[in-house]
Formats: C-alpha cells, structure tokens, sequence
C-alpha cells in the first residue's frame, strides 16, 4: 500500500466509528431542535430559554466551571511538578491520584454525599468533636453556598487528575537542556517555572483545558447526587426535559446550546492558548 | 487449550443458548411499577410464578420504560409482551400503539377507572390493574402533641399545622416530612389534596384567591417542615429513621415503615380544607403493545393479572390494592391493613371530595406536572409573591390545557371543550 493512502486508511475505522455514533445522532438530535414535527422552528429555544429556571441553570453551570477549572489548573499544575520532581516513589504517588479517575461521576457524588449527608462522616465528626449539638442538615435549599461548595469540592477531587496525567506527560516531553541552561544563569525554581515550564507546557495545557472545560459544561451526576433539584444545571434540565417531561425537542435544543457553548469556549482556549506554526517541541 | 477446558467450553456453550431460548420464549412484562427489588422479587415469584407460562418481569423507570417501547414501535417488530404503568404512562402514549381490549372479558368493578382506561376512546386501551392512594402517617410518638379536640381521623389543615407546630416546639425540630425530593410525588399533593381542599378545583381555580390562601397555609405548614424535605422521596425512610414524624405519601411508599414496625405509627386520611377533604386515587393498568410478539400469550397474562387470588397476591407484593370484587383476606401485611382503614375512612368522610387523575393530557402529563412543581420551588423555596407566581404559571397551564383540549376532570366542574384557566 503506498503511504499516501495509509494514513486515511488507518484512520478509517475511528472515522467510520465516529460517523456513525456521533455525527449520524447529532444531525438527528439537529433535526428535532429546530423542528416541530412538520416545520423549521426556533420554538424548541424559544421554550427552554424562557422558562425561569434557564437563567439560573447557565449561571450555575458557569459559575460552577469558573470555580472549578481555575483551581484544578493551579492544583494539576502544582501536582506535576512535584511529581516530575520526583525519583523513587513517583508511580505509586501518580498512581494514587489518578485513582478519582476511575470512579464513575456518580459514584464520586455519591461518596460526597456520605460525607455531607445529615448522618455523613463530617457531621458524626464535627458531633464527635462537640462543635456542634445535633447533626445539621447542610444539604438543604436553606444553604445553598454549602451545596455549592460540596459539588465543587467533588469536581475538583474527582477531575483534577485528568489534568494532571495530561500535565505530567507534557512535563516530561520538555528538554532538560533548557532547565540546565537556565540554572547556568542563576534563574529561582520559580522563575524557572514561569519562563520555562509553563511556556512549554503550552500545548498539553491547551488540551487539558479544552477537555476540561468541556466536562465542566456537561457536568450532570454529581450535581444530581449532592444537590438534587436544588442546584439546577444545564444538563440536568436537559435530562429532565427528556425523561421527565417526554419532550425530546426541547431536550435535544438544550443539548445543542449546551454543545454551542462547549464549541465557543473550546475555539477561545484554542485562540488564547495557541501554540505558533514550527514552535512546538 | 486442554481437553477438558474443550468441553467444558461446550457445555457452557450449549447451556447459555438453552437460557437464551427459554427467555425467549417467556411473555416480557415491561413496568413502570413494583420497582424496588424486594417488590419485583416478590412479583416474580408470587405473581407471576403461576401464571401458567413463563413471564420475565422486568420494571424501570418511566423515562427508560417509554425509550424502549418507542424505539419498539418505531421499528414496527417488539419483544415486550406485556405493559404495566401509571394511567399517566399510558395517557403519554398514542392510542393506535395499544391494542383493543375491549373483548376480552375482563375489567374493573369501577367504571370510572374502565372510562380512564379507554384514554379518550371508545376501547379499553389498558385493563385497570391495581390501585393505591395518598394517605398521612406519624409516629406514635407525635400522638401526645395533637391539638386540643382533634381528632386524627377528621384534621383540618389547619390543625395539621397546628400539631406540626405542638411537635416542633415540644421537640426544637420540624418534624413534619414531605416527599418534595427529585423522585418524590409532591406535585400530586397539590393536584389531588391541596388544591381540591381549598379550591374545591385544580386547574379552573389555579390562580384563584383560595388558591393563593392554600399556598398561603401550605408555607405556614413549611414552617414545621423538616427542611432536609427536599431530599425525600419515599417516607418510610424518614418515619423509620425517626426525621420525621408526621409525614404525606403513597400508600405503597410507606408500607416499610408499617411492616418493619407496625406499633410504632398511625395512619390516617389527609386533612381537609374550607371546601372538603381532597384526595386522589392512583391507577395502575396492563396494556399491550401492537409489536407484542406472541399476541396470544400476552392477552392470557393480562387476564391472569385481573383473576382474584392474583389480585390479592399483588396487593402483598405491592401494596397496591385490587380493582376487581374481592373479599381480602385477614391475615394480610401491616401496611396494607393500615393503609387500606386509612383510605376507607378518607372515602367514608362526610366531607369526601374525591378528585380524578388527570385525563386527556396526553404526553402533556409532565408538563401539567412541572407548572405545580415550578410553583411549589417559586413560592415555598424561594418564596417569591404567590399572586405573582400564580398569575405567571397560569398562562403555562392555559397553554398545556389549550394545546391537549383536554376537558376538567373532578373535582373542577365539567367544561365543553378545553378545561379553561379562571
């Protein structure tokens, strides 16, 4: 086979794949957004961007991604670079924190739900310590802060790692030679950080980020999980529309404002983060 | 690969087909209801375990239920034989995917649930299976608190808040529960309780001025309402973990808390208002799809469903009680003998006001559903103005109405038409 045609070939199977279970159900999720039944319509946006709840959902979703990202840069970031840092012992340390990864996005609300629950860990420990008399019901639409709080918390415990597998993979790639050089002229470890590291690291960076900030947009289980209906995101109201209400149309436009947002972020992070032409290492 | 790993391979093999056959050959029983294992369990194996031919139940939630029955009628060729499901369930559905029952030969002793059952049609789309309705429990516990000259029997509302208010005192907690979680059944409350008490209607009299007392009287009840309600969804929790001693729910969504511990709580019919005391029933049916693959088989099942020993095999599995003539026996489980005095009583009282279920909705019903719980969240959550709120749904409400035609059910008075919005 000659070696213009393997590439294509090579990548035939993903892209048949991807046709096939993405584009063939996007083109049909299109159609029922902009459709009702019989006619092109915009009534299916009309609908969700009217109802009350709509405001509050997109502003908890990007409050919630707004909170959440920053924090699990700065933490993904800090995490590498010790794990990059260090000899013996780094598989085990990488290996321990990438464990959220492996725990469905319920099941890690679920485990924060047991700790913030009326009878979880944190109320029998703060019981036991005697700071407090009873068990307080955190959870409760009475304290919405503290839900926003358990729901960010359980993001930042269970997505950080996403980051950082991409962050530390990205670390190694960087040349030793640059940090050498920069020792030579007496650049602080932070210095070296700043004018080293993170340029660097420019392309994982953008990737992690892209595909994180899409996650944050979808984020569905653990808001269902810790907060119920008390915290309405985007998705959520997406599912309810569905399941709920057996109205695919307006789920389906939903999903497509939540996907046009995802796109918009995505090209900005692409522009921001944007590696030039022949620059990459 | 060894010899023995061969056949053993074989063998296994050969036996996973034969289980696949076997499956293949059973009537699928695809439900909305007896969800929680014990109760499929129990369906399995008490229900359907004589029906004379192999039924494979499997029940899921109503979202999953109709995906799979659509993506079936879609395609035009099924495997479900039988549907089981809210009359809300069915209501969703278009009636041509429902096949004609009218001749079989069996239905309720209620021609009010065999007029539901025909969705608007001249047919039997779906045989009445079983039935359940809302009721109150507490805790024994909370008897003491009862205000003066109650009588737990005949409460008004206005001495349920007033009790709920004794028990909060006397306990520093609120201690009335409500199921106002994401599964919980809040919405029916309003609809077949709260609005048909004060209003003496549901949709006609939504934005009325009673309407706006009743919200007014259900904040006041709020006030003594276990804030952690908003994660409540089935009771029997909360009255067996002791968070809440005064509690509204399903008759089948307290039954644990009165088998696990029948001396330790009271049931008791709902309260009533200025106009009567509301109450509601809930209508479970069988139905069967056009795809159904063995059309025979699926008819002999929903027949056996509607037998009387059958009827009272479901009511131990599920605490849903028959809709045929049938004498119940004595020994049955505490919770159906608590919550079946408790319906009797609502039913006998003189200020009865029994409501219907919402009819003529179509797939409408989660909307219908959505304007009461939107209501709820905006006047009782985020205490917004009632007036404001009200006047605000109302025009969903109209929408839904305008959009189904679907005329009023009891307790609003009959209209020509479309039930109007006053």
């Amino acid at each position: 086979m000659s070696a213009r045609v393997l590439p294509y070939v090579l990548i035939l199977p993903v892209t048949l794949f991807l046709c096939l279970f993405f584009l063939y159900p996007f083109i049909l999720v299109s159609q029922q957004a902009f459709s009702n039944g019989s006619e092109l319509t915009l009534d299916n946006f009309r609908e969700v961007t009217s109802h009350w709840k709509f405001p509050i959902s997109m502003k908890n979703t990007l409050l919630l991604a707004a909170v959440v990202v920053p924090i699990q840069v700065a933490l993904a970031l800090l995490m590498a670079t010790m794990v990059s840092k260090m000899g013996k012992g780094r598989d085990l340390v990488l290996y321990i924190w990438t464990i959220p990864l492996g725990i469905s996005d319920l099941a890690a609300g679920i485990i924060w739900l047991a700790i913030f629950d009326q009878s979880g860990f944190l109320n029998s420990m703060m019981h036991g310590l005697g700071v407090i008399d009873k068990p307080l019901n955190l959870l409760s639409y009475q304290h919405p802060g503290v839900v926003f709080l358990a729901i960010a918390l359980a993001e930042i415990w269970r997505a950080t790692a996403i980051m950082l597998v991409i962050l530390v993979a990205g670390i190694g790639l960087i040349p030793k030679e640059y940090y050498e050089a920069a020792e030579v002229f007496g650049a602080s470890p932070w210095k070296r950080f700043l004018r080293i590291t993170l340029p660097l690291l420019r392309p994982s960076l953008q990737t992690a980020l892209v595909l994180r900030v899409i996650l944050a947009f979808e984020i569905f289980a653990v808001v269902a999980a810790l907060g119920g209906t008390l915290f309405p995101v985007l998705m959520g109201e997406t599912y309810a529309y569905q399941f709920d209400l057996l109205n695919s149309r307006a789920a389906a436009a939903m999903a497509l404002i939540i996907l046009g947002i995802s796109i918009g972020f995505t090209l900005i992070i692409l522009r921001v983060l944007r590696v030039p032409k022949g620059a990459s290492i | 690969m060894t010899l023995f790993s061969k056949i053993a391979g074989v063998a296994s093999g050969v036996a996973l087909s034969c289980t696949a056959m076997a499956a293949q050959a059973d009537v699928l029983f695809w439900s909305t209801q007896a969800k929680p294992v014990e109760e499929s369990q129990a369906m399995r194996e008490q229900v359907l375990a004589g029906a004379g031919q192999g039924v494979d139940y499997q029940p899921n939630d109503a979202g999953p239920w109709l995906t799979r029955l659509n993506a079936e009628l879609q395609s035009g060729s099924g495997t479900i034989g039988v549907l089981g499901g809210l009359h809300g369930d069915f209501a969703a559905m278009s009636p041509d995917d429902l096949v004609d029952l009218s001749d079989l030969g069996v239905s309720s002793a209620s021609e009010t649930f065999n007029t539901l059952a025909m969705l608007g049609t001249d047919k039997m789309l779906y045989i009445p299976w079983m039935q359940a309705s809302y009721i109150m429990a507490a805790n024994k516990e909370a008897l003491p608190y009862l205000p003066e000259g109650a009588d737990i029997d005949a409460l008004t509302y206005d001495q349920l808040i007033e009790w709920a208010a004794n028990v909060h005192e006397a306990t520093g907690e609120p201690k009335f529960g409500f199921p106002a979680g994401p599964k919980g059944l809040k919405h029916r409350f309003f609809q077949g309780y709260l609005y048909p008490s004060y209003t003496n209607g549901v949709v006609r009299t939504f934005a009325s001025d009673d309407a706006v007392v009743a919200w007014e009287k259900f904040r006041e009840l709020w006030e003594h309402t276990n804030p952690a309600s908003t994660n409540f969804s089935f009771m029997q929790e909360q009255l067996l973990s002791g968070d809440a001693w005064i509690v509204f729910d399903h008759t089948s969504r307290l039954a644990q808390a009165f088998n696990d511990r029948p001396d330790d709580f009271v049931a008791f019919p709902a309260p009533a208002g200025p106009a009567g005391r509301g109450f509601m029933p809930v209508l479970a049916g069988v139905a069967i799809p056009r795809t159904a693959p063995d059309m025979e088989a699926a008819k002999a099942l929903v027949k056996y469903m509607l037998a009387p020993e059958t009827q009272i095999a479901t009511l131990r599995a599920t605490n849903f009680f028959p809709v045929v003539d049938v004498a119940l026996p004595d020994d049955l489980p505490p919770s159906v003998q608590a919550a079946g005095a408790a319906v009797a009583k609502m039913s006998a009282s003189p200020d009865a006001n029994p409501g219907l279920l919402p009819a003529g909705l179509g797939d409408k019903g989660g909307e219908f559903n959505r304007v009461f719980v939107d209501a709820f969240e905006r006047i009782v959550l985020a205490r917004q103005d009632i007036r404001a709120v009200l006047d605000d749904e109302k025009g969903k409400l109209a929408a839904i109405m305008e959009e189904t035609g679907a005329p009023c059910w009891a307790p609003d008075a009959p209209s020509e038409g479309a039930c109007p919005v006053e």
